[in-house]
């Protein structure tokens, strides 16, 4: 047959072509993932990567954060507070629409938030709106929030993925079909291989869109990851898994290796209701043992700040506490002493299977044994992480990052909550950050928060988990940390050239 | 035969339910709230019970077993937690990876040990047969997950002749995605080539040694004539019963490469259900495993009866 020699001669043709449509002006982008999101529905499912790939370009929340971490316009465009901060009124921006062709406007912000805050919301936030009472939309453009308390904490809220702007006639298939007010729409799906992202030209937020055409590549081997980058199968890996193959990328001419922080405080969690950590001389001891920067070094290659209370080092309030008790292992011993250990004790360090938390625990156990500490040192799987220790609260040591932004609330959550830490000077120092409207006067309440977990010692803080990413050399407009828990959205991402 | 047939019958039905109790006692007693790792750290109490009470995790153990197993034998494997789809949609969109995958490693691995097999058998302990046995231990010895990485480096990074990973989908082209399986297909074909090459060789030089095998020499057959002629079906039956065991070895292999590669295969899809604690996902896909092994070995057994006339007779 003809067909097979013409078909050979059309591959060879083809084959031949393709570098030569790579050397045209690139509007696409390839981006390598290690979470791969089962469903599309960030109201419904708290994993990362689903709020990562879909919020700001294919979904829009009300408010969004800036580079550098601030409160910007989303679908919003401005708005004002009451003086007693219960009522909160924005005003819409007019053209945001959903890809099926519905207009954004105020009833569909309402039905949003009324979906999130009814009696059976599944929300993964929902305790974020709990001050929430009701939501108003007097006019197409202008929504009103009234709450039952201030809520210092609510504009950022408003900016995070489980808040985006949903519409009543496709909320409850956003996790297989999902409709959004973005600029770009999906594409393709193959669950377990890529998922597709196309610039949707009808909608009026695609205009100032450089890159048409954005692919999120799941390869969850770090080892296969790096061998996708250098085999040009993957143009960037914003996320990437082990900080001891960056060094291979820092020395190719082809990437950029981004070293930023993320929203993950590291720490070494104390069960605190319990013998012997229910002494803060023992707590204090464990910190006094803990050599901050040998951790980073040697579990982290190096990235990583250290920090010495639970609050990122990005923030405008954050406060150094790392000096506070420096690694000093007669100290520790003579507090160990004083608290009737003299020749330490034994306890269990259980770890989820994340690299940081393995690599951190096998120095940790070291560490402590300098002071006489016998660690028992397991990793556990994630799930029995979540269940027994995190749900149960049984455990006597872990270690994990808190990766959620503005969560210094976790230490006014009672003894109910897997710290068993119970202080009511800290859980009415907490109500009164969260209802304090006035930014410098959170930002110094914070600042005392922060010294009273570190002064009380609750656990053995480590570091700031870096935001470790490979980019291709000549592509612009992505951040290096994500404030928030927000990275640039694609509509801002392009080529140089 | 018909009572051969019906024994094995009845030993496959029961292997079947036994797996199934064990399936679900495993998965009960598994610690891990699906709820709590769908809605992550800062969920509240009142939205996971209102989840847990939608995904039907209340209800006695006895009833949600019959309730799983009834629909599981009708065919209905429930909807997945996580991906909130059907899960027999999920299982055809990965089958569609892992069984061609399969496939291939097993033709690649049969086509590399029974001809390895054979020509070390007949060169016996000369250079041939010690080079074949010592690559067969390097195959044995080299994990899967390594090789992988290995192969990806050199045909993907160095060379560029095949994808470092990734399927691009048979409706993309039937070409690329081979070329995609070729290098996962090797890396999960090694192992078992080399045990079957060691076997199809210590197997054949057994057989040199029967009997019957020194009546065809008597008669003038050379040792070569005599092992491709006699030997080869008779050592074959220890043979075929190792890669049928080994296809359950194949099926877990599909794990760990499928990772590697990245392939949306039913390996990595059964590993991230279980991290998630996709409970309808687990139970169906471990259950769809144990039937495709079980079955393998039913096969196995007929295929005996086929190469070994004696054991027709119910009493071999």
């Amino acid at each position: 047959m003809s067909l097979s020699r013409r078909a050979i001669l059309a591959l060879t043709l083809s084959l031949s072509l393709a570098p030569a449509a790579l050397a045209a002006p690139k509007d696409s982008l390839t981006i390598g993932m290690q979470q791969e999101p089962s469903s599309l529905d960030p109201t419904a499912d708290a994993t990362a990567s689903i709020a990562t790939i879909m919020n700001g370009n294919v979904y829009e929340t009300l408010l969004t954060i800036d580079r550098d971490g601030g409160i910007a316009p989303g679908v919003a465009k401005s708005w004002t507070v009451s003086d007693d901060g219960l009522t909160y009124t924005f005003k819409l921006e007019p053209g945001h629409r959903f890809s099926d062709g519905t207009q954004v406007d105020a009833n569909m912000v309402k039905f949003s938030f009324d979906r999130s805050i009814q009696a059976n919301s599944t929300n993964p936030r929902r305790s974020d709106v709990k001050f929430i009472d009701s939501v108003e939309a007097p006019d197409l453009e202008t929504v009103v929030f009234h709450l039952k308390e201030p809520d210092g904490f609510l504009l950022f809220t408003l900016t995070q993925a489980p808040f985006i702007i949903v519409a009543p006639g496709s909320a409850d298939t956003n996790a297989t079909q999902p409709v959004g007010s973005g600029p770009y729409k999906l594409k393709q799906w193959v669950r377990g291989d890529r998922l597709v992202l196309a610039l949707d030209d009808s909608n009026p937020q695609a205009q100032k869109a450089k890159l048409r055409e954005v692919t999120y590549k799941f390869v969850p081997d770090p080892a296969a990851a790096a061998a996708g980058l250098l085999a040009g199968d993957l143009d960037a890996y914003p996320g990437f898994p082990s900080p001891e193959s960056l060094v291979q990328f820092e020395n190719d001419p082809r990437f950029d290796v981004s070293v930023g922080t993320t929203e993950g405080e590291v720490v070494l969690v104390l069960n605190n209701g319990k013998k012997p950590f229910d002494d803060l001389r023992v707590r204090r001891a464990i910190n006094h043992l803990i050599d901050r920067q040998a951790v980073v070094e040697g579990a982290m290659f190096g990235y990583g700040t250290p920090i010495g209370s639970f609050f990122p080092p990005t923030h405008p309030a954050y406060v150094d506490l790392t000096g506070r008790y420096p690694h000093d292992v007669a100290a520790a011993k003579a507090l160990l002493a004083e608290a009737g250990y003299p020749d330490g004790f034994e306890v269990k360090l259980e770890v989820p299977p994340f690299p940081y938390a393995r690599r951190s625990g096998e120095i940790i156990a070291q560490q402590l044994a300098d002071g006489g500490i016998k660690v028992d040192y397991k990793v556990v799987e994630w799930p029995y992480w979540i269940g027994e220790i995190y749900k149960n609260g049984q455990y006597d040591m872990t270690i994990v990052a808190f990766t959620s932004a503005n969560d210094i609330g976790n230490f006014a959550r009672g003894p109910s909550y897997f710290y068993h830490y119970d202080n009511p000077d800290f859980d009415a120092l907490y109500t009164k950050i969260r209802q304090e409207g006035d930014l410098q006067k959170q930002y110094d309440l914070l600042r005392e928060a922060q010294k009273m977990i570190a002064e009380e010692a609750v656990h053995g803080f480590l570091f700031q988990l870096p935001q470790l990413g490979i980019w291709p050399k000549d592509l612009a407009g992505y951040w290096t940390s994500s404030p928030g828990n927000a990275n640039a959205p694609l509509k801002d991402l392009y080529w140089k050239q | 035969m018909a009572d051969y047939l019906i024994r094995r019958l009845a030993i496959l039905a029961a292997t079947l339910l036994f797996t199934a109790v064990m399936i679900f006692l495993v998965l009960e007693v598994l610690p891990g709230d699906p709820a709590s790792i769908i809605l992550g750290l800062d969920a509240d109490q009142a939205a996971l019970e209102a989840l847990r009470l939608k995904l039907g995790l209340d209800g006695p153990a006895p009833l949600r077993f019959l309730g799983w197993f009834g629909d599981f034998v009708a065919g209905d494997l429930g909807t997945s937690y996580a991906f909130q789809i059907p899960v027999w949609q999920l299982v055809q969109e990965r089958a569609a990876v892992t069984v061609p995958l399969a496939l291939l490693a097993s033709l690649l691995a049969l086509a590399l040990s029974l001809p390895a097999g054979l020509f070390a058998a007949i060169n016996r302990n000369r250079v041939g047969d010690f080079s074949v046995m010592a690559l067969s231990q390097v195959g044995l010895a080299v994990p899967n997950f390594w090789f992988a990485i290995l192969s990806i480096l050199l045909f993907a990074v160095w060379l560029g002749w095949l994808p470092s990973g990734g399927f691009p989908g048979w409706n993309e082209g039937i070409l690329v995605s081979l070329q995609a399986l070729i290098l996962p297909a090797l890396a999960l074909a090694t192992g078992q080539a080399a045990i079957l090459a060691r076997m199809t060789r210590s197997s054949l030089l057994e057989v040199a040694e029967e009997d019957f095998m020194r009546t065809a020499r008597a008669k003038g057959l050379t040792r070569r004539q005599a092992l491709w002629r006699h030997g080869l079906r008779n050592a074959l039956i220890p043979v075929v019963t190792l890669a049928g065991l080994q296809f359950g070895t194949l099926i877990t292999g599909t794990i760990v490469v499928e990772q590697v590669f990245s392939l949306p295969g039913m390996g990595r899809l059964i590993f991230q259900a279980i991290a998630n604690r996709d409970l309808p996902l687990v139970k169906s896909l471990v259950m769809l495993f144990a039937v495709a092994v079980i079955l393998i070995n039913f096969l196995v057994d007929l295929l005996y009866v086929w190469i070994d006339p004696r054991l027709r007779t119910g009493h071999g």
